[in-house]
């Protein structure tokens, strides 16, 4: 037991040292400084319209998990009652013809169907199959300004009293597959996978694929936006807003 | 081998450092979600090949459940690890360490060599020639070197989904992201069981040389 303790004694000494240099200035620097080697490391070796790896129909997996929100309060339980017919997505901020768009509309679009895996941040994967207009098409139709470098996704959920939301650069919103999903498997999505309508970011990680979608926003800054992280867990817990790694 | 190259000490201590915290920091990934799966996916316990026990908070960094925390560390040094990694590679190639001291010989792997040295180690016996390792030792840090230390820079590549266009093929090989997250756990554990047998054997021979040969280089023909 002895042992046990004088190692017990030792890693909480060691572990102090290293939460004092995270939590100090320099510290801070550093992580947000290795995130972005690991951003432009990822973007020199994968050139920009590389895909993410698809899969065929047999590698599916029998259960999709949800997590985070998987059944939203507020004004979505009248939603899915009449199945999401008066559900609208808005395309605005720095556009050049703001759009608000129904499913029907979305529907209409020329879509793109990819099986692709999904990784969550905690280590569990799942593969899907998933179907949807690509970004690229509503962000074309709404036409950028030339000051948009960011897209933010709004959502229907609130998790511990803060919306949710989510953003990527515009190398990611332009990506061939991400893509604004309606279906999963073939059928409408699941509400505990993002009914009506998610996102697919499909060379990040699960939180950035950002689920129940009422708006995409043009913006040129994060700053004003949540803390100005960029999102929903990188302002509560410090997540990496690049979650390719 | 009279003393130890300044590059071989650098190294050593800096992967040190590099190493406790990636394990540390990784001990509270794992924790996140504690299941290892072979294949591309899993999630249910069913699929698990094994259910990780999780790890009390004083193993880990930071000390408490804190996976942005955790993370945040397990990325940054995963830079001086992998480049100190290369580093290292190309100094031991360079300057002879490899092909002289650690590189193994066919007549070396004979049974009867093996079973000599295995059981002169049980002897507590390390009496063998001054600053030269014997069979165990080359064919452990052969292992080390060639598989535990780069095999945790690429499964832990394969793991990211933002290198998964271009390094596909190595997902493959691996078997599936989830092989590759198990394979990462896997080496892990092996460089952390290096690494108790290593302080341990340090412990048993000599102690205070060794420590002074890793710190200022040792005397001439006496690591």
């Amino acid at each position: 037991m002895k042992r046990r303790n004088f190692l017990a004694a030792a890693s909480a000494a060691f572990v102090a040292g290293c939460n004092r240099v995270a939590d100090s200035a320099p510290g801070t620097r550093l992580f947000a400084a290795a995130e972005d080697w690991h951003k432009s490391a990822h973007r020199l070796l994968n050139p920009r319209d590389a895909l993410a790896l698809e899969f065929a129909p047999e590698d599916i997996s029998p259960f999709f998990r949800g997590n985070g929100t998987t059944q939203p309060a507020g004004d979505y339980p009248a939603h899915e009652a009449n199945g999401f017919e008066d559900w609208r997505l808005e395309v605005r901020g720095l556009v050049r013809h703001p759009l608000s768009l129904s499913l029907d509309n979305i529907r209409r679009l020329p879509q793109r169907t990819q099986i692709t895996r999904h990784d969550c941040v905690e280590g569990w994967s799942a593969i899907g199959q998933w179907t949807g207009p690509q970004l690229s098409t509503l962000l074309n139709a709404a036409g950028l300004r030339e000051e948009a470098r960011f897209i933010v996704f709004r959502c229907a959920d609130e998790l511990a009293g803060a919306e949710y939301y989510e953003s990527v650069d515009l190398v990611d919103a332009f990506h061939s597959q991400t893509i604004v999903a309606h279906r999963l498997n073939g059928a409408p999505l699941p509400v505990r996978n993002g009914a009506p309508l998610r996102m697919r970011i499909e060379k990040q990680l699960g939180y950035k694929h950002a689920k129940y979608l009422t708006a995409i926003e043009a913006v040129a800054s994060l700053d004003r936006i949540g803390a100005g992280g960029g999102g929903y867990w990188e302002d509560r817990s410090g997540y990496h807003w690049y979650a390719g790694i | 081998m009279s003393r130890h190259a300044f590059s071989t000490r650098l190294w050593h201590w800096l992967n040190l450092l590099c190493v406790v915290i990636l394990f540390m920091s990784g001990l509270t990934i794992s924790n996140a979600h504690p299941r290892l799966y072979w294949g591309e996916w899993g999630f249910e316990a069913e699929r698990a090949w094994l259910l990780v026990p999780r790890f009390v908070d004083w193993m880990t960094i930071p000390g408490y459940y804190d996976l942005a925390a955790a993370r945040d560390w397990h990325l940054l040094l995963a830079w001086p690890f992998a480049l100190g990694l290369l580093f290292i590679w190309v100094a031991m190639l360079r300057n002879g360490h490899f092909m002289r001291d650690i590189k193994t010989r066919l007549g070396e792997w004979k049974p009867r060599n093996i079973a000599q040295d295995v059981k002169a180690h049980l002897r507590l016996d390390f009496t063998h020639g001054h600053g030269t390792y014997n069979f165990l030792q080359k064919a452990t840090y052969g292992v080390v070197f060639g598989i535990l230390l780069p095999g945790l820079v690429f499964t832990g590549i394969a793991i990211s989904p933002g290198m998964a266009p271009t390094f596909g093929w190595m997902i493959e090989i691996m078997g599936g992201r989830q092989s590759a997250r198990s394979l990462h756990f896997i080496f892990g554990f092996a460089i952390f069981g290096f690494f108790v047998l290593h302080v341990a054997l340090v412990l048993l021979s000599n102690p205070i040389a060794s420590m002074r040969s890793m710190i200022t280089g040792g005397r001439r023909h006496e690591t």
